[in-house]
């Protein structure tokens, strides 16, 4: 048995570390109280990092459960976050699926719960890659959700996010999704913050009276989530979440500002990321993993002459409409790429149809090309990237759609299919 | 019975007598009149005290605490989906831990949580959560109340259903025979096991304050008659319950470490002259009104299979070396 320390401690330090990890020293940082968790690939190095933390007594006070399902991941994260303490859980793909439910429940419950997830595909057939649809399905469960295209964004934004559900004024959860594989299983340097700055960045860990909503508390006795009648106040209990969800923006962008002062990493406005939207012809709106190779790939077609920009969005949900419809402005055609799907929507892919919505009552934009790529972890080659770019510059100039676009969407990357 | 035991006995009474002055789950909440399950929670949360904090999954208990905002419950309670009882119920337990370490000495340690849960949220929907807290060894009370089906959603069948009876989704009796929860939950090895009855309130108060004295997770199920879904007059429930005991239909003991005690109103139905007959207990009930011969016959030699396996368990456990 290791001696226990009697404080968490963290000297600034950076290290090579694997997406996962920086997940889990992340929420250790944040000196998370409660972890509930349950393996599932490409998440489990996160969970397996946490309970090196607490076996070796580097968290103290910390409870972690090792449950028996993501459903009971859910729920004990729920009764942990209900009694007032921080609580920090990992998961993926076939894990959100199955915990839904209690996903509703924690927003309901209005939670500042803090989740991450090593985005994978869905199965049928079994797929355990890159792939966003996981998270993106959850869209209207009441979670914020945030893309990671760095290991360090990943450590940066699960601080971020702690700070920003935990507001008295938002009190909501949140998803940080990053590309399973990609970002979860390969390392990079990641810097690891000191614990006192950090300490000074978040908020102090809940009071002995917990949330301002919400305890479990013998001395305060109360009733949570019993039924409530339709002419009672359940309409306005969900209009309270979306007013949340509007509040959210400002306060993102705050949160995001602080922490650039702190630390010194900027992340845009925190909504989005502009990278070389100035002077554009076109543009791409792309999230996660394949944002930073977009980067190069704007760099080389920039300095080839061409006129291109990209928007890495960093939140689907709050989703920046205003950004986007600034960004829209910029340029005469707006490429969006999806590495998930939307089935029966308007485009297919998730991300491309909410810029369409966004852009529905504005004259004078940027024509919309959705594109889907990277599914189920299928490779997307810089000079696909290129490409995409190049098919967006040409269509800008001829007016043509590309050829091979299904339903008006062009699915790049199937004609490597055999 | 002797003097000293006979005294004994006296200042639990009294002692549970006086602690029935403080009501918990207050008048006014929605149970049908003759609710099994409200006297369950009742006695259980007086011999648990206000201390406690409880989590209760989509049951009958989800809706007669009250409509928002009205609540009976005069101590900590939250509502929680289906099947997640037991995991928040861990989740609660976890947090006060935390608690405990933060703010020491006031007292977070000292709460205890519990899941009330029906038969469907146990043995259905929730036993998977149930098995993975008792794995653990969840610090934790987890309790079923028994009324033998789901009567929130209007009196299906459950897995805890009896051989036999109607429900609105087994119309012509229940093939399959009632599913032994508390076995099961034996069978995790956890410190504490408990079967009770309404109609035993001291043994039922009892078991409560035991469980409350032990750390990791206990389980204890009450049989809840439940007038509207048994078919009977709301004031027969209690009368029901005990004849379930008499007749041996519902076994009532304890399971401590792996040792298994009948409590004393099961104890002497070893002996089978002294058990009631069946039928006085299934009669009563209109939901065995069309039982076929068969599944009458099939249900005694059921009863008396159980009782010769459990004096074969109760043998054999006397030959465990102590
Ligand atoms: C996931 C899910 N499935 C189904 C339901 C509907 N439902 C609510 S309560 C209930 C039955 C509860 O039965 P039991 O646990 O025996 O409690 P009782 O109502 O008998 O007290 C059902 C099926 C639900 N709330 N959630
Ligand atoms: S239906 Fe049965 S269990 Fe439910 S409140 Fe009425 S009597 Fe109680
Ligand atoms: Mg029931």
């Amino acid at each position: 048995m290791v001696e226990a320390q009697e404080d968490f401690v963290q000297k600034r330090e950076t290290i090579i570390i694997k997406g996962n990890e920086a997940a889990a020293y992340a929420a250790k940082s944040a000196r998370v109280q409660v972890i509930s968790a349950y393996p599932i690939t490409p998440q489990t190095t996160v969970v397996e990092k946490l309970s090196e933390f607490v076996d070796n007594g580097e968290m103290p006070g910390t409870q972690y459960i090792k449950v028996e399902s993501e459903h009971s991941v859910f729920a004990s994260v729920i009764g942990a976050s209900k009694a007032g303490t921080r609580t920090f859980t990992a998961t993926s793909g076939q894990g959100i699926f199955y915990a839904h439910e209690m996903i509703h429940w924690a927003a309901g419950a209005r939670l500042p719960i803090v989740v991450a997830i090593a985005s994978r595909g869905p199965a049928p057939p079994w797929n355990i890659w890159a792939d966003f649809t996981d998270v993106l399905s959850q869209r209207d469960t009441g979670w914020m959700s945030a893309f990671c295209a760095t290991h360090q964004e990943i450590y940066d934004e699960i601080l971020m996010s702690y700070k920003v559900c935990e507001d008295h004024d938002i009190l909501l959860p949140k998803f940080v999704a990053y590309g399973g594989f990609i970002l979860s299983h390969t390392s990079k340097p990641v810097i690891i913050e000191d614990q006192d700055l950090v300490d000074s960045f978040l908020p102090s860990l809940p009071s002995e009276e917990g949330w301002p909503h919400i305890w479990m508390d013998p001395k305060r006795p109360m009733m949570f989530g019993n039924l409530i009648m339709p002419s009672s106040f359940y309409l306005e209990f969900r209009l309270k979440i979306q007013n949340a969800f509007i509040r959210v923006k400002e306060k993102i962008k705050k949160v995001t500002k602080e922490f650039e002062k702190i630390f010194g990493r900027n992340y845009g406005n925190g909504l989005v990321q502009e990278y070389k939207m100035n002077n554009v012809d076109v543009g791409v709106i792309i999230y996660g993993d394949l944002a930073l190779q977009m980067e190069q790939a704007v760099d080389e077609l920039r300095d080839q002459g061409y006129k291109v920009g990209m928007v890495k969005l960093r939140h689907f949900r709050p989703f920046p409409t205003e950004d986007i419809i600034e960004v829209a402005k910029k340029v005469k055609l707006l490429g969006v790429i999806d590495r998930a799907t939307a089935f029966g929507s308007q485009t297919g892919g998730p991300v491309s149809c909410e810029v369409k919505t966004a852009l529905h009552e504005t004259q004078e934009t940027a024509k919309v090309l959705p594109i889907i790529n990277g599914l189920g972890g299928r490779e997307v080659t810089l000079e696909q990237q290129k490409n995409q770019l190049k098919a967006l510059i040409k269509f800008n100039e001829t007016g043509e759609i590309p050829k091979d676009t299904i339903h008006g969407t062009l699915w790049d990357g199937l004609l490597e299919v055999e | 019975m002797d003097y000293w035991r006979l005294n004994k006995r006296m200042v639990k009474l009294k002692e549970a007598l006086e602690s029935c002055q403080e009501e918990y789950f207050l008048p006014g909440n929605s149970c049908c009149a003759g609710c099994g399950l409200e006297l369950a929670l009742r006695w259980a949360i007086k011999a648990l005290g206000p201390n406690t904090a409880l989590v209760t999954p989509a049951s009958c208990l989800n809706v007669v605490v009250g409509l928002w905002p009205k609540t009976a419950p005069n101590f900590p309670f939250t509502n929680m989906a289906f099947a997640a009882g037991a995991a928040a119920a861990t989740g609660m337990s976890a947090a006060f831990k935390a608690k405990a370490y933060r703010f020491p000495g006031k007292g977070w340690d000292e709460i205890t949580a519990i899941t009330f849960a029906g038969d469907g949220g146990t043995a259905d929907i929730g036993i998977q959560g149930l098995s993975g807290a008792a794995e653990r060894n969840s610090d934790q009370i987890y309790v079923c109340y028994d009324n033998e089906a789901y009567m929130n959603t209007g009196i299906q069948r459950s897995s805890s259903t009896p051989h036999g009876a109607w429900t609105s989704t087994t119309t012509k009796g229940k093939d399959r025979f009632k599913k032994n929860l508390p076995a099961i939950m034996t069978a995790h090895d956890i410190p504490y096991v408990a079967t009770c009855s309404i109609s035993e309130p001291l043994d039922l108060y009892n078991k409560f304050k035991k469980a409350k004295s032990i750390n990791g997770c206990k389980y204890i199920h009450i049989l809840a008659p439940c007038p509207p879904g048994w078919g009977l007059e709301s004031s027969e429930s209690i009368e029901i319950a005990r004849l379930a005991v008499k007749t041996g239909s519902w076994i009532l003991y304890e399971v401590e470490n792996g040792i298994m005690n009948l409590s004393k109103a099961s104890r002497s139905l070893l002996d089978t002259s002294k058990r009631a007959p069946l039928i006085d207990y299934l009669s009563r009930q209109k939901r065995f009104a069309n039982i076929s011969e068969k599944d009458l016959i099939e249900l005694q030699e059921y009863l008396d299979h159980t009782w010769k396996r459990l004096e074969a368990d109760l043998l054999c456990q006397d030959q465990y070396p102590k």
